[in-house]
């Protein structure tokens, strides 16, 4: 399967001078730009794991690029995703996320049905 | 007043509303006052000003004649007072009449009581040929009597962990007829295909051809199985609208039992039972989507009736956290500019005046949440660039009949519209100019994506061009493409 979360994930994988456009967008915009990455992308998965601190003062596209390559070549099976974290007032929250990399292959996840009375279903997804 | 002056004034009988003092001229609306403007058309030989205090009037203290017991009350403060009256630009014969009322006239949080003065019986009056309220300012300290929206734009997002572009969502058609297991069909498929939410219409309620219960319980097998096929968060809009409270808790409990994100209530269930499920929603941890089902009826018209913009605000303050609010180009009714004041209205945190887009006070909204707009009636991914420029990125875009009617089937549908818009995010983000652009972007995306094309030579063409009936005055109005 392919995992669809993220502002981008219908597109064919972005290239990197795709993903240096969408950062320097943010940059622009004032927001601040942070990686994370995982190997458990369940859809309430919130917190993946930081790859460093969010760049706060960090203003240079290809410097942000940079750290994006390192995640990528450090973690080289996982999911990556780019956040951008805008601190307006009113939003304090991620303006865009989206991934940069996947692993080879992607297992997806499977659906277990637990069956309840009256028809009713829990269901649990797993990873 | 002199002791004479205000005997006479107390004297029984008739006196014009003016002279009972519900028109003030000099008057300077305080901070705290609650204010509204309504479009006048008064009846052939009745003074415009005398008009408008008969609004002030009949829309607070006043009767038809003098009481005495009004001097029991601080009756000079209780008296809505009409300060301004302007024409509208263009139209012969109708004002702007401009009216304050003091915030004790009002119960705290109450739209309810709020609507019952500023719409009660004024609406009928006979001088009046018509009246139309246009537009409301609420006090910093009258909002926050109100909740407002149960999640917010924010934290709906966050939720659903989606950043950066409007949500996708379609309406299940046929809206009526299809059984429990059909319709899940209808959800599965969208879901799966790329939409981020499906949802019942207005009138999809418990008739014979499906249940409420069924209906529940096969969308929620088609959210969580889309849910497993994507990894992503999906929802469903379960439409609780019933007869009675009773019935609308008992379904929306159900709701939440089964793991819906979001619940769906109709306008029509009036404004008391939309704050008591906002109530509700809050505590569930529950997104509530608003349909404005029956606002047409009102708000159409120029001269009569209320402007839209009134009812988006007394939603926001009523706590929705989605409310269709038009889609300048689709199938419904809406001028460019006039949607774009509904859209301010609902998820800015601060409104100023802004005339063009029909907005005649500033409002701070005093850090209630955002309302999400909606998007539907006859879009399609044919038009992505021109929605995305006129709506922005916080609104729910629903493709109905742009889904489902797809060649190629409903998840091919779907997978259109999703690849549309994130081609266009990512153009847009990438400095380009999606408006002018946007037939050449939507190409070059459709050759990586076979459903997009056969979508746009499906739609491509379809347009709705008729004018607008409720435009702003104050400037001439292009009509979308």
């Amino acid at each position: 399967m392919r995992l669809t979360q993220g502002t981008f994930s219908f597109l064919p994988d972005l290239s990197d001078a795709q993903i240096g456009a969408q950062i320097e967008y943010c940059l622009e915009q004032g927001w601040a730009v942070s990686i994370e990455y995982t190997d458990d992308p369940h859809p309430r998965n919130t917190y993946w794991e930081m790859f460093g601190m969010p760049m706060f003062d960090l203003r240079d596209a290809a410097g942000v690029m940079q750290e994006v390559s390192a995640c990528r070549r450090t973690f080289p099976n996982h999911y990556v995703k780019v956040n951008a974290f805008d601190a307006t007032r009113g939003v304090e929250s991620l303006r865009l996320s989206f991934i940069v990399a996947r692993p080879q292959e992607e297992p997806g996840f499977s659906l277990i049905r637990e069956e309840g009375p009256g028809r009713q279903m829990r269901y649990t997804l797993r990873s | 007043m002199s002791i004479k002056r205000i005997a006479d004034r107390y004297r029984a009988g008739v006196l014009k509303y003016a002279e009972m003092g519900y028109w003030d001229g000099d008057y300077r609306p305080k901070d705290t006052d609650i204010l509204a403007v309504f479009r006048i058309t008064p009846q052939e030989g009745v003074d415009p000003e005398e008009a408008a205090a008969a609004v002030a009037g009949e829309s607070s203290t006043a009767t038809w004649t003098v009481v005495w017991t009004d001097r029991l009350t601080a009756c000079d403060r209780y008296r809505a007072k009409a300060y301004q009256i302007e024409p509208v630009p263009g139209a012969v014969g109708q004002y702007f009449a401009y009216i304050a009322y003091d915030l004790d006239l009002f119960e705290p949080g109450s739209i309810a009581n709020l609507s019952a003065s500023i719409i009660g019986n004024v609406f009928g009056f006979k001088p009046l040929q018509a009246l139309r309220l246009e537009d409301m300012r609420f006090p910093a300290a009258y909002v926050k009597t109100f909740a407002g929206p149960p999640t917010g734009i924010v934290v709906e997002r966050e939720r659903l962990d989606k950043f950066g572009r409007p949500l996708l969502g379609a309406t299940v058609k046929p809206k009526l007829g299809l059984s429990g297991k059909n319709y899940g069909r209808v959800v599965y498929e969208a879901l799966q295909g790329g939409l981020d939410f499906t949802k019942d219409d207005e009138n999809i309620n418990s008739q014979p051809f499906m249940h409420w219960r069924d209906r529940f319980l096969h969308c929620m097998e088609a959210v969580n199985r889309a849910q497993a096929a994507t990894g992503e968060v999906k929802g469903h809009y379960l439409n609780v609208t019933a007869a009675t409270m009773e019935d609308m808790y008992e379904r929306a409990e159900f709701a939440s039992e089964l793991g819906s994100a979001i619940v769906m209530i109709d306008l029509v269930i009036g404004y008391t039972a939309i704050q008591s499920m906002s109530r509700w929603a809050r505590k569930r941890d529950m997104i509530l989507h608003l349909h404005r089902a029956g606002h047409g009826t009102y708000t159409r018209q120029k001269t009569h009736g209320v402007s839209f913009r009134v009812i988006a605000k007394w939603m926001r303050l009523a706590g929705v956290d989605h409310l269709h609010a038009g889609t300048v180009v689709g199938k419904l009714e809406g001028d460019p500019n006039t949607v774009q004041g509904f859209y301010n209205v609902l998820r800015e945190p601060h409104n100023a005046v802004d005339l063009r887009r029909g907005i005649f006070f500033e409002q701070d909204w005093a850090g209630l949440n955002g309302v999400m707009p909606v998007a539907s009636g006859g879009i399609h991914a044919g038009q992505m660039h021109q929605l995305l420029t006129y709506l922005g990125e916080d609104c729910v875009l629903q493709f109905g009949g742009g889904t489902i009617g797809h060649p190629q089937g409903i998840a091919a549908g779907a997978t259109a519209n999703r690849v549309a818009l994130e081609a266009l995010v990512l153009a847009r983000n990438e400095g380009r100019d999606i408006w002018n652009d946007g037939p050449s972007i939507l190409a070059a995306a459709a050759r990586h994506c076979t459903p997009l094309r056969a979508a746009l030579d499906t739609w491509g063409e379809v347009t709705f061009n008729y004018a607008s009936t409720d435009t702003p005055d104050f400037i001439p109005t292009p009509t979308a493409a």
